[in-house]
């Protein structure tokens, strides 16, 4: 079953996605704020990709999350776990009391991504290996006759990692075109701009080369993702990449803006409530547009 | 040489033979292999069953992960490599993607130990029992010889969970029941004895074997188990044993710091406090040469059995 947005008119589609990214730019801020540790602004960066995903391109009924015919989202850059989490509460796989408990001892919610947890679909976090992962569940998947499609984030920082080339290499020779990547290219990792810390350039003619079928796309413009989701679904023979260009933060003017938070910060109760006052003004802007 | 009419066989090789049947045994058996396939036997399951096949080339991390990946759409993966790669360089996507959520996945390492010989010290891997036995929840087993090869991978079969099992190059001689079903957790009794423990893994076991019949012309009767179970150690094996003895040697392949020995001396120290002496590597590469030759030259010989036995006896009985 196709998630709830896929019905109605691009525009509508469009409208509705855009909601809940910024319902999941909420929970992403109360849970972080409450749990006191996290990566705000690696899931503010991935928020829009990921709402797509689980509100308009992915086939899966929250109400029966075990069913192994159902499309995947693989994490692979953990860190941005909170964004998952929001769009699992968000789809109702599970309630607000569990969301709040993240990273708390007893909490189904770690701090990075496990796939014991209802609904994730890989241990993530350690960056490299979930790629991996989604080549092997496309593989495996493909194996069962099953029409599950995997989907993945990976970030640019993960692109240091060895192992994502391992992975790119095998996703091309297996040619699993029932798998469908995102690159969140934030330009920032932990120690500084990306093309200071490693150079990545040039990105898209690397994985071009790979074997990848690639786009370069807007992370933040909803129609541009679920074009590029469209495209890669009809393509046959190669894992798709959209290198997309996106913003750390991206969703709260303050936090977006001047590199203020750094890669593992979270907000305080204060710039919390500010964050999340500018978010809900965000609705009313558009209702009365 | 008092076992000579034993007939040799490398691990190995059983794997190999034992693939075909364990691909028709479990349907949703996969095996990954990271361009090893000739060496491991892995080959023998491509040739027969090629659809359930994966050549990844040389990327340990990325089958590894890849594995995890297989096992969370419902296959079995066994990945089939070296020791050195598949639990050395690999060590954490295997404990992050496939020991921590308890995938079922199945890591079969041929070449561990000094005995893989002339390729030296870099193929040598003299840690991968303490590397294995320290992630939570991963089962470690080393068959005896060639013919536990097909027992031990049925039991990690049958077995719900991440398992890691260490195979030798090295040909050795065939001493154990290859009909004999194993039970994870389960060592075996070799030789019965009332003076001596000897506690051996894998090719170790036959050298401790050799030690125990020059220990018998000197009227000293050892007992001799294969721990087979490194992970989960079969502690009532173990402690029964020392009880009646006093006095055990661990004899490994290994390095001496975090293998059987310490698995062994963990119990113990536990459970029935009495001397324990290792032959194990002594904190220290060994090099190219046979494997022969660096059993002796690094102190891994039966001849090395024998005096740990009566330093062992010394410290029992002082």
């Amino acid at each position: 079953m196709k998630a709830s947005g896929k019905t109605g008119s691009k525009k509508e589609l469009v409208l509705r996605v855009r909601e809940h990214a910024r319902r999941m730019r909420i929970h992403v801020i109360r849970m972080t704020t409450r749990a006191g540790s996290g990566h705000v602004t690696s899931a503010f960066s991935a928020a829009d990709i990921v709402a797509a995903l689980y509100f308009a391109g992915m086939r899966y009924d929250p109400k029966n999350i075990e069913d192994p015919d159902r499309d995947r989202f693989i994490l692979s850059k953990g860190h941005a776990a909170p964004v998952l989490y929001a769009a699992l509460h968000e789809a109702g796989v599970f309630d607000e009391a569990t969301m709040m408990s993240l990273r708390q001892p007893g909490s189904l919610l770690q701090g990075h991504p496990w796939c014991r947890t209802p609904g994730v679909d890989a241990t993530s976090g350690s960056l490299g290996i979930g790629l991996s992962q989604a080549v092997g569940r496309a593989i495996g998947a493909r194996m069962r006759g099953s029409p599950s499609r995997i989907y993945a984030m990976i970030s640019d920082g993960e692109c240091d990692e060895g192992q994502t080339w391992e992975a790119a290499l095998a996703a091309a020779h297996f040619a699993t075109d029932n798998l469908c990547v995102f690159l969140d290219r934030n330009n920032a990792q932990v120690d500084g701009p990306t093309d200071r810390v490693m150079n990545l350039e040039p990105l898209a003619d690397k994985w071009r080369a790979f074997g990848w079928r690639v786009e370069e796309i807007n992370g933040h413009d909803f129609s541009e993702i679920l074009d590029y989701l469209h495209r890669s679904e009809e393509h046959k023979g190669q894992p798709s990449i959209a290198i997309a260009r996106t913003r750390k933060g991206r969703g709260v003017s303050f936090v977006e803006e001047g590199n203020r938070y750094r890669h593992a910060s979270v907000l305080d109760p204060e710039a919390a409530e500010k964050a999340i006052a500018e978010l809900e003004k965000s609705r009313t802007f558009r209702e009365k547009r | 040489m008092i076992f000579e009419g034993v007939e040799s066989k490398d691990q190995r090789r059983a794997l190999g033979e034992a693939f075909p049947i364990l691909g028709n045994e479990y349907p949703d058996l996969l095996v990954l292999s990271p361009d090893t396939s000739r060496s491991t036997g892995a080959a023998k399951f491509r040739d027969a069953l090629p659809e359930r096949f994966l050549c990844t080339g040389v990327s340990e991390m990325n089958t590894l992960a890849m594995a995890a990946g297989l096992a969370l759409e419902g296959w079995k993966p066994l990945v089939a490599g070296f020791s050195m790669f598949v639990c050395g360089k690999a060590w954490e996507p295997l404990r992050n993607s496939i020991a921590y959520p308890r995938l079922n996945v199945k890591i079969v390492a041929s070449h561990a130990g000094i005995n893989v010989g002339p390729d030296g010290v870099t193929h040598q891997m003299v840690e991968d029992i303490a590397l294995m036995r320290a992630i939570p929840g991963m089962t470690v087993l080393a068959p005896t010889d060639a013919n536990q090869v097909l027992p031990v991978l049925r039991a990690a079969l049958d077995y719900e969970g991440p398992v890691y099992i260490r195979l030798e190059r090295h040909p050795m001689p065939m001493i154990s029941d290859a009909n004999q079903k194993y039970e994870i957790g389960k060592a075996l009794l070799m030789r019965r004895g009332k003076d001596v423990t000897l506690i051996g893994e894998g090719g170790m076991v036959f050298a401790a074997l050799e030690a125990a019949a020059v220990l018998a012309e000197r009227g000293v009767e050892a007992e001799v188990l294969s721990a087979v179970s490194i992970k989960p150690l079969d502690n009532e094996a173990v402690i029964e044993s020392a009880r009646r003895t006093g006095a055990v040697v661990a004899v490994e392949d290994h390095n001496r710091h975090g293998g059987l020995g310490s698995a062994v001396a963990e119990v113990l120290c536990l459970h029935h406090p009495c001397p324990v002496e290792q032959v194990a590597l002594q904190d220290t590469y060994a090099e190219s040469g046979s494997a022969d030759q660096l059993r002796k030259k690094y102190h891994l010989s039966e001849a090395d059995v024998v005096e740990a036995v009566q330093r062992v006896l010394l410290r029992r009985d002082s």
